[in-house]
């Protein structure tokens, strides 16, 4: 590659999104000619998403909700590309009014995009019209994942979570950001947690508000917070690991049916966790959201898949970073990673898949620096409960800005 | 429900198959206009089904594929609808021209339907015309699976195999046999294990060529994936090692198990449905090395799997929009897959080298302990009767052949 090819990748080009009328045509058109299946055998989602949920959340996709409304609360927000590693990622850059505000990396997860993260960019980067104030400002990047929304998808081997965090790394070095700290929740945990093994320069700290440890490690059940984490994790795998199974092995496979069928696709993304998925359930069927999760907000994360197409690609990131076939596992096997470095902060949210209690967090973080337990929002925290979610990140964040912050004389 | 709704329910119905051509032509408009992902970023089919090969297939499938030429094999058979436990099952009914032929039910599996058995069934009801004695004539039923093909769909829980097993029994009784055998592959061999198990008055064998066999020691140590037990002979361990790899393949079981309704997509995309028909794997690969290689071939003299024979198949499900309904079965069954149940009934074995692992003599005597049958064959895999018609066929009858002997009184001299 030659010195102008290598800065023109390195380039960051502005980026709007701009769905062509024909796609959205296309889409309603394809949702109105569902063919159905025929209704559960169960009163519960015990067999999947039922039925009646599928039926008015494409009620309501092909009727009321309109695309253009996300697409614009998108392109009010500084919109980029650059070429990382091979694969054009895509990010939001919110920079605070705030010139001492600390960067924040935020990664969103599966079946998650930036979508998930909107609404945390108000109170993360403005704190002080958002009741907070101006010494927890944070200048935000959010990028789209690797086969994810508007960032390209790899061509080649070897995407895992860990070179997603590498990724991260040169993105803010690119941005010319040289101390800044990072936050994930399900996959963007993945990619934080791996970021806080890397360790890279300029790294001060990680926030989690997934327990990725959980996943492999033996962790202790002696207390009783600690034995009912362990069931959750228990039905968790016997119950609700389906999806990951599947996308980790075969995603190409189950990649047909979302790319071909809109209902398949928003089902499949719907079939999450049972917390989560219940609340979106209500949000469509009774008109109940939960919180920020509003039937408008769960299909612009769904519409933005369908319309970039990304279902397979999305599937393929749980092949790269957990699949028995990925290079990353033949590198991984009988290797244990190095251990997290920076100060890490973690915060249990009540619906996650499990409680986390504070004693696997300091046995899976020795740096762990911040641990708090909310009374409100599951899985998809910062989509369900913005403001606290957005709270819980300045506290966490808090202890490391201090030494930067210089004292004001007396 | 009175005598007279009864009787009509217990009717045995004609059916014939007469898809409209309005389903035909939307099912290849759906086709034609497939949205397609990007290509996988492997050279294999590890990541799934390969781009390439999908698209091939439905090139074909929205141009020159003809279901009618299928259809018409289906409605040249005797085919049957008759309600059995509150839902109507479709069934071929074929009887053999001679008198003594014996009775068999022939179960098919996933992702199967009876049009997996089309081709073993003239030679099975019509021995002399392909080179066999009068004395392995066989009269042929071939239901299809509640949840599946033309039979109706369950619209409550508790459709596993034991269910099935009954309501086969019941058929048998109701077409008037009061002896008879069964045979079956894939989610057939469980049908005709839990048939062994409630052994019905009249059920006088079994044939399985996907036994279940494992001993209880080695399916424990299989599903905490552990290493083998000592002591397994060379012919066992082998036997551990596939099974060890079919467990590496399943995760298009564990997911209909856990969540078949979410397979939205199998209900509303042709390709989606394709797709996930075709990754289920035999011992060479999966998707399964012999249907991968029968994408390839347009015709056979020989009876092997074709291209066209796939797509009956496929077209099958798609045109009686089951392929969710299919999956719950999976939902329906918690038991254990390859592990003895527990028949002592009598039972034949057929062991083809492409089926899920190949189960050794020695567990096979122990898991049924009246083997009237063990064979182990050269060629064929898990879709054994679509693949290899002519061996399966032998199969069956060296299978059955010692229970004939003993009914059939011997001429007297």
């Amino acid at each position: 590659m030659t010195a102008i090819a290598q800065d023109t990748g390195k380039a960051i080009r502005a980026f709007r999104a701009d769905v062509p009328d024909g796609q959205l045509t296309d889409m309603r058109r394809r949702i109105d000619a569902t063919r159905w299946p025929t209704r559960e055998l169960v009163t519960d989602r015990s067999q999947g998403v039922q039925l009646a949920t599928m039926q008015a959340l494409c009620r309501y996709w092909t009727t009321e909700y309109d695309w253009r409304r996300c697409e614009a609360k998108l392109n009010a927000l500084p919109q980029f590309v650059t070429e990382i590693d091979g694969v054009d990622i895509h990010f939001i850059h919110a920079r605070s009014p705030h010139a001492d505000a600390l960067p924040l990396i935020m990664t969103h997860g599966w079946p998650g995009s930036v979508v998930e993260l909107l609404e945390t960019v108000g109170p993360l980067t403005d704190p002080t019209t958002n009741g907070g104030r101006a010494e927890d400002a944070f200048h935000l990047v959010l990028p789209s994942l690797p086969g994810y929304g508007f960032s390209g998808e790899p061509t080649e081997l070897g995407w895992d979570v860990a070179r997603v965090g590498q990724a991260w790394a040169e993105l803010m070095r690119r941005l010319g950001y040289s101390r800044y700290v990072a936050q994930g929740g399900d996959v963007g945990a993945g990619v934080t947690d791996a970021m806080g093994r890397q360790a890279p320069e300029g790294l001060l700290g990680i926030h989690l508000n997934l327990l990725v440890t959980a996943l492999g490690a033996q962790l202790p059940g002696d207390t009783e917070q600690e034995r009912a984490a362990l069931e959750a994790i228990a039905t968790f795998r016997s119950s609700g690991f389906a999806y990951f199974l599947e996308q980790a092995t075969r995603p190409q496979t189950i990649g047909y049916g979302l790319l071909d069928s809109p209902v398949a696709l928003a089902a499949w993304m719907l079939d999450h966790d049972t917390d989560a998925y219940y609340k979106m359930s209500r949000a469509f069927v009774d008109g109940q959201p939960a919180g920020n999760l509003t039937r408008d907000h769960v299909l612009d994360n769904i519409t933005l898949y369908w319309l970039t197409g990304t279902g397979a690609s999305a599937a393929r990131s749980y092949w790269e970073s957990y699949g028995p076939d990925a290079p990353a596992a033949a590198a991984a096997a009988g290797q244990s990673p190095p251990p997290v470095s920076v100060p890490a902060a973690f915060t249990t949210f009540p619906g996650e898949i499990w409680r986390t209690p504070r004693s696997w967090a300091e046995q899976s973080y020795p740096t762990l620096a911040y641990f708090n337990e909310v009374d409100r929002g599951g899985h998809f925290a910062a989509w369900e409960e913005p403001e606290v979610f957005a709270t819980e990140v300045q506290a966490a964040f808090r202890p490391l800005r201090a030494p930067q912050v210089p004292e004001p004389r007396r | 429900m009175t005598t007279v709704a009864q009787e009509t329910a217990k009717a045995i119905r004609p059916f014939r198959v007469d898809v409209p051509d309005e389903a035909l032509a939307e099912m290849r408009r759906r086709i034609a206009a497939t949205v397609w992902p990007e290509r996988e970023t492997v050279p294999d089919s590890s990541q799934g089904v390969p781009l390439a090969t999908m698209q091939e297939l439905a090139r074909y499938w929205a141009t020159d594929y003809d279901w009618r030429a299928c259809e018409a094999k289906l409605n040249a058979l005797p085919q049957f609808v008759t309600e059995i436990d509150g839902l109507d099952i479709h069934f071929i009914h074929v009887r053999s021209q001679h008198d003594n032929a014996l009775p068999l039910v022939i179960n098919h599996g996933w992702p199967g339907s009876v049009v997996e058995q089309l081709k073993i069934i003239d030679p099975l009801v019509n021995p002399t015309a392909h080179g066999a004695s009068e004395g392995d004539a066989f009269h042929v039923v071939i239901p299809s699976m509640p949840g599946y093909g033309f039979s109706g769909k369950p619209t409550s829980t508790g459709w596993g195999p034991e269910r099935m097993a009954r309501a086969w029994a019941e058929l048998m009784q109701r077409l008037g046999y009061p002896r008879y055998v069964a045979q079956g592959g894939d989610w057939g061999a469980f049908v005709v294990d839990q048939m062994g198990l409630q052994a019905p008055a009249g059920l006088l064998a079994v044939h399985t060529n996907m036994p279940a066999t494992v001993p209880a020691d080695v399916d424990r140590a299989l599903l905490a994936g552990e290493p083998p037990p000592a002591g397994l002979s060379e012919e066992e361990r082998l036997a551990y090692e596939q099974l060890v790899r079919t467990f590496q393949q399943v995760e298009y079981a564990k997911y209909m198990a856990a969540r078949p309704q979410t397979l939205y997509g199998i209900a509303d995309s042709p390709v989606g449905l394709a797709a996930w028909l075709l990754d289920h794997n035999d011992a060479d690969g999966q998707p399964a090395a012999a249907v991968a290689s029968a994408l390839g071939r347009t015709t056979s003299t020989t009876g092997e799997l074709t291209r066209d024979e796939i797509l009956d198949n496929i077209t099958l499900y798609w045109l009686t929009n089951t392929g969710v309904s299919a999956s719950r079965l999976y939902w329906e069954y918690k038991g254990g897959f390859f592990n003895a149940k527990g028949v002592t009934i009598p039972v034949a074995v057929s062991v083809f080298p492409g089926e899920q692992y190949e189960a050794p003599r020695s567990w096979t005597e122990r898991a049924y302990p009246q083997l009237i049958h063990y064979n182990r064959l050269d060629r064929g895999g898990h879709f054994a009767a679509w693949e290899q018609p002519h061996l399966f066929v032998d199969e069956i009858r060296a299978g059955f052949r010692s229970l004939r002997t003993l009914k059939i009184p011997e001429p007297r001299r």
